[in-house]
């Protein structure tokens, strides 16, 4: 077979450097598997490692320190068939651990070489997450501060179901780069090599101490049993295609006249867990069977079943500009939360606004028309009194008709929900 | 006619595959998170990825790998994600790779409020990258608008092999809004020029009479190279003063010298008016409805709305303020893109009107700008 080497761009490595045996190893994997340029994407980021892209003649991305696993994870998704072998330092283990970390629990078939020796090579031996506290390096006295990083154990336990170490120096590397790239699913090696340029300078490294630093660890050499797994894409693929494939928006019919012309706005204002954003939506829908032109704007907390829900909506015969309330037809007080946060709107308000109040529920003073409603005497649970209040209006013909919320509850929900629903519903505009 | 519900970010979704989108990768956040929701419930039935990402700065990464593979691909944020993608908006600007951001704006700085609207992040957008080279940012009004604007987003990002951003607020995108699906601008699908058959190729080698290389995939026939470092036409590191020079000056050009191409715009110019309001955003529909009252009470002033606001459309610009003495530019932040008007209409007199409260700019405020 031919090497996959670039022979326009030879290796310029330091004299002595580990990286050199393990990119000749790798180039003899790559024959031994009988792979062409073009079925392999090399994937590298900064530092020493990142030099390997340009070494073969392969597909290459090269890109941000500690980024690699993440192009990595693209191509692989986008090009299933595609070898994908990515080279990062120390370095970019450190920077990277929330990617490594992801492409472990994740599993796509690929490979990363962790070419480890032990600091910043290129930016002036500083420590690295691997550099033993003993070691002298860049960084003065940090470096004895804090602990290294095992890679393999930390891999292993992120999930990764193909973990070994081995040492640049090692005879049978290229074999076992080869098992590294054959296994489907993600594959990682963290290889041990020596840095002369840098870490060689003040510190003693040779392939014999490596041997036994691989000695003394905890041994990993493949296969790790219990992160053994189907791989991602595969999974990806068959659980996507079960998906059932997404409706667009659907298109309701107008076909009923609105009771009032002109725009009309209409805010509730409630708390989390009163269904206000749903109720907000059989009241657009409504208005879309008038044939209006609706907005809904929502303000809501981050936390989700706590706080205020406030819900403001425009259903206008003519196009809507401005999404803002102005005027409103309908106030919905619902809880005092949302009460609270629009506080200021109720001296604004003149007779022209009908404000349902909500019995328990506080408003300040207004020259609005107040309406009560006791939905809680009624029978009705809190989360839907919003729903309540939209029979409430459309029993009084305001902005909708019960004609206009009976085909809104129609498209917004099936079967039971739809009937459970529409006898509380009635049971409130029977009262009205 | 028959209308249906959408939300700003629903449009921006459906927008983007009906532009030939395949791969969706984001990081959740309020108020951008109901795009990826739409995203993963469009794509994977038809046989597109859509992945949720460990972190913003994956999310791109996932976006460039996807990308190079020849995938039209997209991702969203808010402004705390923006902070994260940038080290990935400048490899992609400088290695040509086509990819398409909505930014869904939200009150900042920093993590800010999440539930509150704002377009705090124009300028942000435009140079928060490494390098300062030029992003194409369009500038959505409404649901309509984020459906169309997405479409053409992914249009420009192919054919110029940049960013592009969509700057949308969480005031269009978690805003619910009656649209007609069936009257909706859909432009036509454009994909990324192929290079030609010359062997070997030169990923970063511009086609004949274009500005633009020839794209082929990472994964195809032929080993295609890809790096974020200053590379020359075979896309190896090159310490050519000469070659890097013209390399940034046609990443520059191509994208700034084309503008008037795809400066998106609306105006209404009202002949006895001297003021003339430039907005963007949502804030461009309560200029319109102060636009609608004034004009009725006979105190009309005319309207600039801008959907393209990087590169800053200048010619259009010039062109559409011509017969204003004054403009009044208004948006939802302490103002970042009156700069640019500041800088481009030195003869007239430019006012401010901006607010960063969380709340939209109402009518009323524009009309007192207009005539305080």
């Amino acid at each position: 077979m031919t090497s996959l080497l670039n022979k326009s761009r030879p290796p310029v490595f330091c004299p002595g450097c580990g990286y050199d045996l393990i990119l000749h190893a790798l180039d003899k994997s790559f024959q031994n598997m009988g792979l062409q340029g073009n079925q392999i994407a090399m994937v590298s980021d900064i530092g020493c490692s990142g030099l390997f892209d340009t070494f073969f003649n392969t597909h290459a991305l090269h890109g941000l320190h500690g980024r690699a696993l993440t192009y990595a994870a693209g191509l692989k998704l986008a090009r299933p068939e595609l070898q994908v072998v990515t080279t990062m330092g120390d370095g970019g283990l450190g920077i990277g651990g929330a990617h490594l970390l992801a492409a472990c629990r994740r599993n796509l078939d690929m490979t990363l070489l962790i070419l480890n020796n032990f600091n910043f090579g290129m930016t002036g031996g500083q420590f690295s997450a691997t550099t033993p506290p003993q070691a002298t390096v860049g960084s003065g006295f940090l470096n004895a501060l804090e602990r290294p990083m095992d890679a393999g154990t930390v891999v292993a336990a992120a999930g990764a179901p193909f973990v070994a170490r081995a040492s640049a120096y090692q005879k049978d590397l290229s074999a076992l780069l080869e098992q590294a790239i054959r296994f489907e699913g993600f594959s990682v090696i963290d290889i041990l090599g020596v840095c002369p340029g840098r870490y060689l300078k003040q510190n003693k490294l040779t392939p014999k101490l490596i041997d036994q630093i691989l000695r003394e660890s905890e041994p990993l050499d493949g296969c790790v049993t219990k992160n053994a797994r189907s791989e991602y894409g595969r999974c990806y693929r068959e659980q996507a295609a079960r998906q059932k494939v997404a409706s667009p928006p659907a298109k309701v019919v107008p076909r009923f006249d609105p009771p009032q012309s002109g725009r009309q706005e209409v805010i509730f204002l409630g708390a989390a867990g009163q269904r206000i954003l749903t109720a907000g939506e059989v009241l657009c829908i409504a208005g879309l069977t008038a044939g209006l032109k609706i907005t809904q704007k929502n303000e809501y907390n981050i936390t989700v079943l706590r706080g205020p829900s406030i819900s403001e909506l425009i259903l206008s015969p003519e196009e809507i500009d401005y999404t803002g309330i102005i005027n409103p037809a309908v106030v919905i007080a619902l809880a005092p939360d949302g009460v609270t946060r629009r506080k200021d709107m109720f001296a604004q308000l003149n007779q022209n606004t009908l404000v349902l109040q909500v019995s328990g529920v506080k408003i300040p003073s207004t020259q609005a028309q107040v309406v009560p409603v006791d939905f809680k005497a009624q029978g009705i649970k809190k989360s839907d009194w919003a729903l309540a209040a939209l029979a409430t209006l459309a029993g009084m013909n305001k902005v909708l008709t019960c004609q206009m919320l009976d085909a809104a509850l129609e498209e917004r929900f099936k079967g039971d929900t739809l009937k459970g629903i529409s006898e509380l519903l009635e049971k409130v505009m029977g009262q009205k | 006619m028959e209308l249906s519900l959408l939300e700003g970010n629903e449009a921006v979704a459906w927008g983007a595959c009906h532009a030939g989108c395949h791969f969706f990768a984001g990081y959740p956040i309020t108020p951008a998170t109901s795009i990826l929701n739409t995203m993963l419930r469009i794509l994977p039935p038809t046989g597109g990825t859509v992945l949720q990402a460990e972190d913003e700065i994956a999310a791109m990464g996932y976006c460039i790998g996807a990308s190079m593979a020849g995938l039209k691909v997209m991702t969203a944020t808010s402004g705390p994600g923006l902070s994260l993608f940038s080290e990935h908006i400048s490899f992609a600007i400088g290695s040509e790779i086509p990819l398409v951001i909505a930014e869904v704006q939200r009150l900042g700085p920093s993590t800010g409020s999440a539930t509150r609207g704002a377009d705090g992040d124009i300028q942000f957008m435009r140079w928060g990258n490494s390098g300062g080279l030029p992003v194409i940012v369009l500038a959505p009004v409404d649901v309509k608008d984020c459906f169309t604007l997405t479409m053409h987003a992914f249009n420009l990002a192919e054919e110029y092999r940049c960013p592009v951003f969509l700057a949308s607020n969480k005031e269009i995108g978690l805003t619910r809004e009656s649209v007609d699906l069936d009257g909706l601008e859909r432009p036509t699908v454009m994909s990324r020029l192929p290079a030609g058959e010359d062997i070997p190729f030169f990923p970063f080698k511009p086609l004949p009479h274009k500005e633009v290389p020839g794209f082929l995939p990472i994964g195809g026939e032929v080993p295609v190279r890809q790096t974020s470092s200053t590379h020359g036409a075979e896309g190896y590191i090159t310490i050519d003063s000469n070659e890097i020079a013209a390399t940034i000056q046609r990443v520059k050009n191509k994208v700034e010298t084309h503008v008037d191409r795809f400066s998106f715009a609306e105006t209404l110019i009202e002949p006895d008016a001297e003021t003339m309001v430039l907005t963007y955003g949502v804030t461009a529909r309560a200029a319109h409805a102060a636009y609608k009252e004034l004009k009725m009470v006979g105190r009309p002033f005319s309207l600039l709305v801008l959907k393209t606001l990087w590169p800053v459309p200048e010619d259009l610009i010039r062109k559409e303020t011509r017969k204003a003495k004054r403009v009044v530019v208004v948006e939802m932040n302490l103002g970042q893109y009156v700069r640019e008007i500041e800088r481009i209409l030195k003869d007239k007199k430019v006012d401010f009107l901006g607010q960063m409260d969380g709340r939209l700019i109402s009518p009323d405020q524009i009309k007192e700008a207009v005539y305080d």
